[in-house]
């Protein structure tokens, strides 16, 4: 059952949340031993809440637009007394004294909230294999992995457990699993969402964005999170855009561009479906044609240049003095190192390192001097081809699912994954990607919708058009 | 072998607590003294998910110091100083690097010198580190505590060219930096409490050199006296290494009070690598010219100019106004001159008397001063009584008039003083003999009898004029 209709029985008393929570606890109870979507199922707390959206309801105060529907969280959005981990160990035993804004406004719009969701540690990595409690399998081939970092909560949706999850994307950490999955994930335009309570990883680029199953459900869980907040100083200072209201405005008239350099590299089955997809939005009366982007094609490597160096300084907070693990030493400095070698895994650890080296004296101006300058040139091309386009379409990824292990030891061909996801996020430009087809091997494929900053309403048009002709 | 002379070169950069209600980033109270780790929420502490939000309040100071300082205030960035330290939460600070809201400004001392103003930046504080254990120092401390109070107070740091010359000018630097940062009202600027905090680049060159010797920075001064001792010390150590052939190592120095030495706490190589890069969790300051206009424009009158406007009112150079002046003492003395009061005896029972406890100074009227200035002015009140009575009206307020008579302050009338005056030169005849033959040393002699018989109640310079009247 989709949010949206979850939360109009609800909402007119047909169906209590109580039961709507429970289903969904059951499924989890049953399901997630073999995926490992969740780190933390929170039924004490998710059945409480459920009652409190049913006495709302019992009182004739309506519980608002996600009443009853039950979500999950990534693990790096604060819970309020709730062990908040990132999947790591460096976070042992912390427990956030508030909610995150997007957790809040859930709350307030009746969403329940059932578990904290598997990740990448700190959110690095593409497979949800780097997370220090185990990897999250596939729902749709539990050899595969489920693409991340966000992996736990697109599994928890492509499994059923949950019709809304939220994640992070900071290179594609929404949009790449949802895509692996089989699910529709949404990375807004930067500001869009409050980062406040987002555990930071790169914090130019990381955005709160919803997993649903159907477009519909995340237009509703974007409205409900999206929308000026004081307490993140670059969120954007207008309310939430109106997304449920225009799904059906269809694409007739729409300059839609293909971008080559997301495109070219990526496998032929998955061409074949951004194909496909094409053809059903000229069916809908959209004008398609490819579009070149040149600047997008280092993408990746300003990415690994300012990701990890905003890391770097985003996790040294991360030392034993005031919460979380403590390894004792001799003195404060061994302290320090010891508790951050037990505490990071080593994809965090190589990632702090390599920021670490890009920030440093005499290098800050070859790397992420370099890396900004490319930033303002991708910027620069994506505003070149907006000129003459409301939308650009990729693939998502340009593979589909990879066996679990397959790129475990080959951080590059990791890094890789996110090739066609990591421009959006140097741009803070919003993308969202729609389940299209499968691939050869019978696993989901994406197709990433892109639009200018601020161009949410017109991009999840599309994405209802996509959703309409996908097979 | 030729003599050479060793000219002081000093840049002074100095922190500065801003009075703000609440901290830089978050909401929390901004308050000295408070309870430990009271004053704390999520953002202060860096919780992880935790974001700054920028101070309006915390910016118009800074604003208001730069226009004090005739800096340019300019549109500005945040940027991340990177280092690990437990009193630091996010184990980097939120400071202000090659974009500061103020640049390019100067400040006029006292004796007319200028210092050119590099720039004052904002950032933020860190908590307070105590170690605790038999040493309390930092080596063989047990354990430390540590108190985020203190941790996203708002700061902002004054950075001087290297214009100042000597020890003294530093001191001068500072005190007229403070009587700046108290006329604008911004911060209580307390050396001893921490709420103003000065670090000193020091080397010596040639004298008539163009080119900069290397210099030491030294830390730990937290009063102006040490202030000038450790500037003292430091050149005269560079000088010793220099004229007996050795190097001066760029370091960082720790003065010691106690010792009255500076010492080495890192050389150059071990200076931190501090990885600055733009803040992105904040966004640009960019402060709208009309807010930059009305900031000016509601400066108070600064004290290089209510120096002038004093000393002009009072009939005495500029300089001699100073020390009134920096303690904002200035309107006191001013309306005591209205009042008629004599301008010099102002100025000096304001700079001594007032000035000693200044903390009260505030309370006291300006009526209630002029008049007691007056009682002394017609001598009704010695100096040593018309002190007296000023300590009690700053320690607990009151009537001028009470208070002198509360202590027998009755004033001697020239008649009574004139009849002790003959007693007593009637009773020492040899002496007087002496004083009229023009040996004038024994006017203290005669002057300390009438004292002595009436109890101090005598104003020395009437018995003065009475013996010169009889005694020629």
């Amino acid at each position: 059952m989709t949010a949206a209709a979850t939360a109009s029985s609800v909402r007119t008393g047909e169906r209590r949340a109580r039961e709507v929570v429970e289903e969904a606890l059951s499924l989890v109870e049953s399901g997630d031993g073999a995926l490992h979507a969740f780190n933390n199922v929170l039924i004490e707390e998710a059945l409480a809440a459920a009652d409190e959206v049913d006495r709302r309801v019992a009182a004739g105060v309506d519980p608002g637009p996600l009443a009853g529907v039950p979500v999950a969280l990534k693990d790096n959005l604060c819970t309020r007394g709730v062990a908040t981990t990132c999947s790591s160990r460096i976070l042992d035993g912390w427990r956030p004294p508030y909610d995150a804004t997007v957790v809040a406004r859930l709350r307030d719009a009746g969403a329940v909230v059932v578990g904290k969701t598997n990740m990448d540690e700190f959110a690095m990595g593409s497979s949800t294999e780097n997370s220090a409690f185990g990897p999250t399998r596939n729902p749709c081939d539990p050899s595969r992995v489920p693409g991340g970092s966000s992996g736990g909560s697109a599994a928890a949706v492509a499994a059923g457990f949950v019709p809304v999850a939220l994640g992070s994307d900071t290179g594609g950490s929404i949009r790449q699993p949802a895509a692996l999955c089989g699910v529709v994930g949404v990375k807004p335009t930067y500001g869009l969402v409050s980062r406040y309570g987002l555990v930071a990883f790169a914090s130019s680029l990381d955005q709160i964005g919803p997993f649903a199953a159907t477009v519909e459900d995340a237009a509703l869980a974007l409205e409900v999170i999206a929308g000026h907040d004081p307490c993140d100083s670059t969120s954007i200072a207008e309310p939430a855009p109106s997304l449920v209201a225009v799904l059906g405005d269809g694409v007739e008239g729409l300059r839609v561009g293909v971008v080559r350099e997301l495109t070219d590299g990526c496998d032929a089955d998955v061409r074949a479906r951004l194909a496909e997809a094409v053809a059903g939005l000229e069916s809908a009366g959209a004008k398609v044609e490819e579009v070149s982007v040149p600047a997008a094609a280092y993408g990746l490597s300003a990415y690994y240049l300012i990701a990890p160096a905003e890391a770097s300084s985003n996790l040294a907070r991360y030392d034993g003095v005031r919460y979380g693990l403590r390894v004792q030493g001799t003195d404060v400095a061994a302290m320090y190192g010891r508790t951050r070698a037990a505490g990071f895994g080593p994809e965090v650890k190589r990632r702090i390192m390599l920021g670490t080296y890009a920030l440093s004296a005499g290098y800050y101006d070859a790397y992420y001097g370099q890396a900004q300058r490319v930033r303002t040139l991708i910027i620069r091309d994506f505003d070149a081809a907006y000129r003459d386009h409301d939308l650009l379409v990729s693939p998502t990824t340009p593979t589909t699912a990879f066996p679990i292990g397959a790129k475990a030891d080959d951080p590059l061909a990791m890094y890789l994954s996110d090739v066609c996801t990591v421009p959006s996020n140097l741009a803070g430009q919003p993308a969202m990607t729609v389940p299209f087809g499968r691939g050869d091997d019978g696993l989901p494929v994406g197709v990433q919708v892109l639009a200018p900053a601020r161009g949410e309403a017109v991009m999840f048009r599309a994405a209802a058009v996509l959703e309409a002709h996908a097979p | 072998m030729s003599v050479v002379e060793w000219e002081t070169v000093v840049g002074l950069e100095v922190h500065c607590e801003l009075e703000t209600a609440t901290k830089l980033f978050c909401g929390c109270r901004n308050a000295f003294g408070d309870e430990p780790n009271t004053n704390i929420c999520p953002v202060c502490l860096g919780l992880p998910g935790s974001l700054p939000v920028l101070n309006r309040q915390a910016v118009e100071f800074a604003m208001r110091i730069g226009a004090a300082l005739h800096c340019d205030v300019r549109p500005s960035i945040f940027h991340r100083k990177n280092y690990f330290y437990p009193d630091m939460p996010k184990d980097y600070q939120i400071s202000q690097y090659d974009e500061p809201i103020n640049v390019e400004g100067w400040l006029e001392l006292p004796d007319g010198s200028r210092v050119g103003i590099e720039r004052a930046h904002m950032e933020e504080d860190t908590g307070k580190t105590t170690h605790v254990g038999t040493s309390g120092r930092i080596h063989g401390a047990d354990y430390a505590l540590v108190d985020y109070n203190r941790a996203g107070v708002p700061l902002v740091e004054i950075v001087s060219k290297p214009d100042i010359r000597s020890a003294e000018q530093a001191r001068a630097y500072v005190s007229e930096l403070r009587a700046i940062l108290l006329a604008v009202g911004v911060s209580d600027a307390r050396m001893e409490e921490g709420s103003l905090r000065v670090d000193a680049n020091v080397s010596v060159r040639h004298a008539g050199s163009d080119q900069y010797g290397t210099r030491c920075e030294v830390k730990n001064m937290n009063s102006l006296r040490s202030l000038g001792r450790a500037v003292d010390y430091e050149v005269a150590r560079q000088v010793a290494l220099l004229e007996a052939g050795e190097r001066v190592v760029q370091e960082t120095r720790h003065w010691d009070e106690d010792d009255g030495r500076t010492h080495s706490l890192r050389s150059k190589e071990e200076a931190f690598d501090y990885r600055y890069f733009p803040e992105p969790d904040l966004v640009p300051v960019a402060p709208s010219p009309d807010w930059v206009a009305s900031v000016r424009a509601a400066l108070p009158a600064l004290p290089a100019e209510r120096r002038v406007a004093l000393a002009s009112r009072a009939g005495v150079a500029p300089a001699d106004v100073a020390t009134v002046v920096s303690l904002g003492l200035d309107e006191l003395v001013t309306s005591a001159i209205d009042a008629g009061a004599d301008p010099r005896l102002a100025l000096a029972r304001a700079g001594n008397e007032v000035a000693a406890d200044i903390e009260r100074a505030p309370s006291l009227e300006a009526a209630a001063f002029a008049r007691v200035l007056a009682m002394e002015g017609e001598g009704r009140l010695t100096a040593t009584q018309s002190k007296q009575v000023l300590g009690e009206l700053l320690a607990s307020g009151g009537d001028p008039e009470e208070i002198a008579r509360a202590h027998g302050f009755e004033a001697m009338a020239d008649d009574s003083l004139a009849a002790v005056v003959d007693e007593m030169i009637a009773a020492h005849p040899a002496e007087a003999d002496r004083l009229r033959r023009g040996e004038s040393k024994l006017t203290g002699f005669f002057v300390g009898k009438v004292m002595a018989i009436t109890a101090g109640k005598a104003d020395g310079k009437a018995v003065t004029r009475l013996l010169r009247e009889r005694l020629g």
